[in-house]
């Protein structure tokens, strides 16, 4: 190690540095070693754990490309395009961030609820409800990550060169094939890791499924909901679905270690 | 790789990211005195909680400066915590295998007794959207029950079994005051809760009886914790729930005789 020119760090700031470390590492470290490792490979091949891993990981993808799909023009619009009440669209589109999930779960089932103001007429008109179904878990995914993505990309975007639109504008592009062309391939790096973000956030969704959608397995039954109510019976089992988490976690953060673990 | 994320914004969304979604967990209140006034804790069942609050007037009456506070849950969590020593007087649970939890953990300081019984209703809506008059009519309509770990979830399995409902539940419930509370909603068209739930519902659900329900009855437990501070007082709140005086208030909410 050299010497700091700045001289040694102060022990007022080290102190609780590494009191905030502990505090985050502990409580992992401790789940780690209470699980009862020689029965965790009976736990892991339950047949609920798999059903309710394999649906998280479907809901979470699905809830992420339709928030690339939605998203990413609204961050497109939010970062580009010059418009009277922007700073309140994005302040709108905020709001399900900093929102209690079981508040989004509430919300959500006054919209899309089975005597919603959207979900009456859709259920008389089609027969078909949001609540206790996949597309129901799908659509929770989507309002608690939504934000995430756009705002994420909307980052990114900003932070590509606006001048490079303005080159692709004056060699003759319409402003689709500039976005096309030019915008999105500069910005992809920030665009995945928006995808990302939203996709770990759907992934740990708890609040606003279970509210919307209850719990059973195979149709709205999700890791975390899996957790939740077996922990009330079989802490074992609980542990075992919490370490999938924490691996799924980990593996997330090791795909996104050049953008955040990267900076020196 | 050049950094496209600002510092600050990465900073929030991490944040926000790990926040924990849950966002739900039991206020727990500090024990202890102040000023004078001595708190009382009782760990209850979520389906006492209308029955027990109305105990709590009649405590804080009898007993000067005592103030009384709750915390409802499932039975299972709320036994499991009096066992890692949660601050707390008294614990009543809904059946006999989460009250066992606590004895075994040596966190009960009395032994328990039994102060009543439950039995299962269906309730619906209160216009019945989906015309459920027996348990035989859930075949074609949404409903819902308790999870199978928790109290109210092993009886309605067993109901379920005796009548030879096919159909399945749209959803397993964490508990029975969540049951209802999606039926009350009008998401559910039907949902298995305690009697006592459907009369503290009132007139927010329609009841269905189910003929075999009194031969699938819960019982609820009560003991003093071990840890309590005050002894005597833990002994008059199982007294008072055990009385003439609190079984009828039990009756009257739908409750029956242990």
């Amino acid at each position: 190690m050299t010497r700091d020119p700045l001289g040694r760090p102060p022990a007022l700031l080290l102190l609780p540095a590494a009191i905030a470390t502990l505090l985050l590492v502990v409580p992992l470290a401790a789940m780690v070693a209470a699980t009862d490792w020689s029965g965790l490979a009976d736990q892991l091949g339950s047949e609920q754990l798999r059903e309710a891993l394999r649906l998280s990981l479907v809901t979470s993808t699905a809830a992420m490309l339709v928030c690339l799909l939605l998203g990413l023009p609204l961050a497109w619009l939010l970062a580009r395009v010059d418009f009277q009440g922007r700073g309140l669209l994005r302040a709108l589109v905020t709001v399900p961030l900093v929102l209690p999930p079981v508040v989004a779960g509430v919300a959500l089932r006054t919209a899309f609820g089975r005597t919603g103001v959207i979900g009456e007429p859709l259920l008389e008109l089609t027969g078909f409800a949001f609540p206790f179904t996949v597309w129901g878990v799908v659509l929770a995914h989507v309002f608690v990550s939504m934000p995430f993505v756009v705002i994420a990309i909307e980052g990114a975007l900003r932070s590509a060169d606006k001048e490079y639109d303005a080159a692709a504008a004056t060699l003759g592009a319409s402003r689709w094939t500039a976005f096309r062309r030019v915008t999105v391939p500069l910005a992809l790096p920030g665009i995945l890791a928006g995808m990302v973000l939203g996709w770990a956030r759907s992934l740990g969704e708890f609040g606003a499924t279970i509210t919307f959608n209850g719990n059973y397995p195979g149709t709205t039954q999700t890791m975390p909901t899996l957790i939740y109510v077996t922990r009330q019976s079989d802490q074992g089992a609980a542990l075992a679905a919490s370490l999938v988490m924490l691996g799924v976690s980990i593996t997330v953060l090791l795909l996104l270690r050049d953008r955040w673990l990267g900076t020196p | 790789m050049p950094t496209t994320l600002r510092p600050l914004r990465v900073a929030l969304v991490a944040l926000l990211l790990l926040v924990p979604s849950a966002a739900c967990g039991s206020d727990d209140s500090e024990p202890g005195t102040d000023g004078g006034t001595q708190t009382f804790t009782v760990l209850a069942a979520a389906s006492l909680t209308e029955v027990f609050e109305s105990f709590a007037k009649d405590f804080e009456a009898e007993h000067d400066g005592v103030e009384v506070e709750f915390s409802f849950g499932s039975s299972t969590d709320l036994a499991e915590q009096a066992a890692d020593g949660a601050p707390g007087d008294v614990l009543a649970t809904a059946d006999e295998k989460s009250m066992q939890v606590a004895v075994d953990a040596d966190a009960t300081g009395t032994t328990p007794e039994a102060f009543a019984t439950n039995t299962m209703v269906l309730v619906t809506p209160p216009d019945n959207p989906a015309g459920i008059k027996a348990i035989d009519d859930l075949a074609d309509a949404t409903w819902v029950r308790c999870a199978d770990e928790v109290p109210c979830g092993r009886v309605a399995l067993e109901l379920v079994g005796s009548n030879k409902v096919t159909s399945e539940p749209v959803s397993l419930e964490e508990d029975v005051k969540s049951t209802l509370e999606k039926v009350t909603s009008g998401e559910a068209d039907a949902g298995f809760v305690y009697k006592s739930d459907a009369v503290a519902a009132g007139d927010a659900v329609n009841v269905v009886e189910i003929d075999d329900a009194a031969d699938h009855p819960t019982s609820y437990y009560i003991a003093a914790l071990s840890q309590t501070d005050d002894e005597d007082l833990a002994q008059a709140w199982v007294d008072l729930v055990t009385s003439e005086e609190g079984q009828a208030t039990l009756a009257e909410a739908g409750f029956s005789a242990p």
